[in-house]
């Protein structure tokens, strides 16, 4: 290759190697070619783009790229992935399906899949509200410590998780709901702090030097013990909570249970069922259950 | 170019000097049929080596109803090895670094006591290599005969003899790639999936990839890959000393080299001449075409060709054989000094590397035999670290794992310690007729339960140490520490 220019430029004379024919100050350029397994390795790799963009697509255009001769597609490719993995699981998914909730956690083949599975689900879909571990923050339910507003067997968990809880767009979803007893006047302010007393009292905190106890007990009785119940053992059919445990959904401190007496309300939580399958939802229920709660 | 500038005249250059090239062609070595002591144990080396490459994986060895049934197998979708009794598995690959180590120190003591002994017998390069020139040696004839061959214009017949070698080469060379793959699965399916053209991929990729390695490394590239492309020439030449027996010229026998006859007529004047007669015959069966009269040399793959070679031409000139031997330099000065050669088998190094080579022996042996077939291992949930449960309790939840590598199936019962007043409870267990939790880990597998352990009594801020035991129905326990996590 190099024979033809050898004789059209110049030859140093220090080295007897030809030069370029470039010439700055003196100083002249040593013709030293690319090494020819170089350059045919380079002339491949040229070949091989215009192979590329035939067989895939590779040029942007306004809407979309050119297809590839092929018809291979990242997005196809990730389907069929996503559709081996579901028919993979298909086996055992069709097990959850035909087996009862308390079968399923007594079945450590079904139970070590379906906690799997539930995990999976829950990170998606639950851990922005109850955080990672389940271990909830205020308003938002801790779902370790035993302590369910709306019941904490398999089943009740299932139907929770279902129809949600105050989501008006399903008709089985738990829609009671706590009055406003400050806010609508229903209960005069010094009534709701002997209340908030009363209501420490049941599970052991201190309650102030001043506290009214017996008026708090009557408020109570009054307006309170409908829901939850006379002893302030909550009634999961309401969404009540048990008000003599050690959890608490909103604080316990003072201030914090006289805001719920004057606001009222409670939160929300979406009807799953609409979204997720029947099967991830059975798979959901067990994890939620065995994370140490469960009744 | 300025012309008033004054130039020195260029100094004078030695150009072949500065350009000389650094690439040195490969000169094409024809190695001389011969025979005698090396060249036979070299065979029975050979066959052995190859016998158990190929023919191992086919061997049988009945581990249970639920174990593969192959001696050596290295199971990758299972990850387990086996390996006769031994079962292996990935957390264990600490017996592997043992005998990579092992493996390093006896190649160092081989060193130690005489020389290249793995480059001239075991290595698969010099296997390979030898049965590849076995095969050309049998098609092409021998050395002077490759050699007229090469240098003659092309044929029919030569064209015919190089297809015929190197599809025997090919032959081979496919056979060692198709040996391999089956140790990684269960050969007698392995090889009939091969034949339906039903095995997978990774299978005939394996296969093509040894086949083209093996054809080229022992076919075309032969010494160049110990000349070149080996290490343990250069490292080998830094742990040698010089009591290590290595293939050696004795030149105070050797030297003057002189024709026989010529020989013959200083001897008859009462001259000295050497037993050497320059026939070159040790040059012509070095199977990397070194000059073994040259002394030490990195070329020189020990394998003893040249010694066979050379003890045919003293016997028939009627001198004592053994003009080349494995002997060392120190005998060499020590009978040119008139005094008896040593042979010092025993020195700090060889002792040194036999001790190490036995300690850790004993300890991978000791390892191996004191296994446990059971394991547990626990992990404490890292969100939340604890719980207060609706009764006031502390609960921390952990994942404990148990390991069966036996082939029957094992019923663990679980118990912790360390937290006072701890109550347990096990989510993915069973029950027994008493009520009790019992975790069954199938044959050969790990089942992972989620454990709470809850305690009324309240703990030091902090973590407690905790510890959990898993015993089998046999009373084989096995413990794992972990921590209990309180507000």
């Amino acid at each position: 290759m190099t024979d033809g220019t050898e004789h059209q430029h110049k030859v140093d004379p220090y080295t007897g190697k030809a030069t370029t024919g470039h010439e700055w100050d003196g100083i002249a350029e040593l013709n030293t070619p690319l090494p020819r397994w170089w350059l045919w390795s380079f002339y491949a790799t040229i070949a091989w783009a215009f192979l590329y963009w035939i067989a895939y697509p590779a040029w942007p255009l306004i809407s979309g790229a050119t297809d590839g001769v092929l018809g291979w597609h990242s997005r196809a490719a990730i389907a069929q992935d996503v559709a081996d993995l579901v028919s993979l699981r298909d086996p055992m998914n069709a097990k959850l399906a035909a087996s009862s909730l308390k079968d399923i956690e007594n079945t450590p083949e079904l139970f070590s899949f379906a906690r799997a599975e539930g995990a999976a689900a829950f990170a998606n879909n639950c851990a922005p509200c109850h955080g990672a571990g389940g271990q909830g923050s205020k308003g938002y339910p801790n779902l370790n410590a035993g302590r369910w507003l709306w019941g904490g067997t398999l089943e009740q968990i299932q139907a929770t998780i279902t129809h949600g809880a105050r989501w008006d767009a399903d008709p089985e979803t738990h829609s009671s709901l706590m009055p406003s007893f400050g806010r609508d006047n229903m209960l005069k302010p010094d009534e709701i702090v002997a209340a908030a007393n009363y209501v420490r009292s049941l599970s052991g905190l201190p309650t102030d030097p001043d506290a009214n106890l017996a008026k708090g007990k009557q408020v109570f009785a009054d307006n309170c013990a409908a829901c939850h119940g006379p002893e302030g053992k909550g009634n999961l059919e309401l969404g009540a909570p048990n008000l003599t445990t050690k959890v608490w959904l909103y604080g316990s401190d003072r201030a914090a249970i006289i805001n719920r007496i004057n606001n009222g309300g409670g939160g929300v939580m979406p009807a799953w069922g609409a979204k997720l399958s029947p099967v991830t939802i059975k798979a959901l229920a067990v994890y939620v259950h065995s994370l140490g709660g469960g009744q | 170019m300025n012309a008033s500038l004054k130039i020195a005249p260029a100094p004078v250059h030695d150009e072949a000097e500065d350009f000389a090239s650094l690439y040195e062609a490969a000169q094409k070595v024809y190695p001389q049929r011969v025979s005698g002591f090396f060249r036979r144990l070299k065979w029975i080396i050979l066959v052995l080596a190859l016998g158990v490459y190929y023919l191992l994986p086919f061997v049988r060895w009945h581990r249970g109803a639920n174990e593969p049934s192959q001696a050596v197998l290295v199971d990758f979708g299972h990850r387990r090895f086996y390996f006769f009794f031994i079962e292996l598995w990935p957390q264990e690959v600490y017996f592997f670094t043992g005998l990579l180590i092992l493996a390093a120190l006896t190649l160092f003591l081989m060193n130690a006591v005489a020389g290249r002994v793995w480059c001239g017998y075991l290595c698969p390069q010099t296997v390979w290599t030898d049965l590849f020139l076995a095969v050309e040696r049998w098609i092409e004839g021998d050395r002077r005969e490759r050699m007229r061959k090469d240098s003659s214009p092309m044929t029919l017949r030569r064209a015919g003899e190089k297809a015929a070698k190197h599809a025997i080469w090919l032959l081979i060379a496919w056979w060692t790639g198709g040996a391999w793959v089956l140790y990684f699965a269960d050969a007698p399916t392995l090889v009939a999936q091969l034949a339906a053209f039903q095995a997978p991929f990774v299978a005939y990729a394996a296969i093509g990839v040894l086949t083209a390695t093996t054809y080229a490394l022992a076919g075309h590239l032969r010494e160049q890959v110990c000349l070149y492309m080996c290490p343990w020439p250069r490292i080998q030449a830094a742990l040698t000393d010089e009591n290590a027996l290595n293939v050696t010229y004795r030149v105070d026998r050797g030297e003057p080299r002189n024709s026989m006859k010529k020989a013959a007529l200083l001897r008859q004047a009462s001259e000295k001449s050497g037993d050497c007669i320059d026939c070159l015959q040790c040059v012509a069966v070095c199977p990397t075409g070194v000059d073994i009269r040259d002394g030490a040399n990195l070329g020189c793959i020990q394998c003893g060709l040249c010694i066979d070679a050379c003890d045919a031409v003293m016997k028939k000139i009627g001198r004592a054989p053994r003009l080349i031997a494995y002997d060392t330099d120190i005998n060499i000065k020590r009978r040119q000094a008139g005094l008896a050669p040593i042979y010092r088998l025993i020195r700090p190094r060889t002792v040194l590397y036999a001790a190490l080579i036995a300690l850790i022996g004993a300890v991978m042996l000791y390892a191996l035999l004191g296994r446990d077939y059971f394991g547990i291992a626990v992990i404490h949930d890292r969100n939340p670290l604890y719980v207060r449960t609706a009764s006031g309790a502390i609960r921390n939840a952990y994942a404990v794992r148990l390991t069966n590598k036996k082939s029957e199936t094992e019923r663990f019962r679980l118990a912790v310690s360390g937290v006072p007043g701890a109550s347990m409870e096990i989510f993915g267990g069973e029950r027994d007729s008493s009520g009790a939790d019992v975790i069954e880990v199938g044959p050969d597998k790990t089942q992972e339960v989620r454990v709470l352990v809850s305690t009324a009594i309240a703990q030091p801020s902090g973590s407690i140490p905790v510890s959990f035991v898993a015993r089998t129905e046999d009373g084989v326990a096995e413990v794992a520490a972990d921590h209990f996590w309180s507000p």
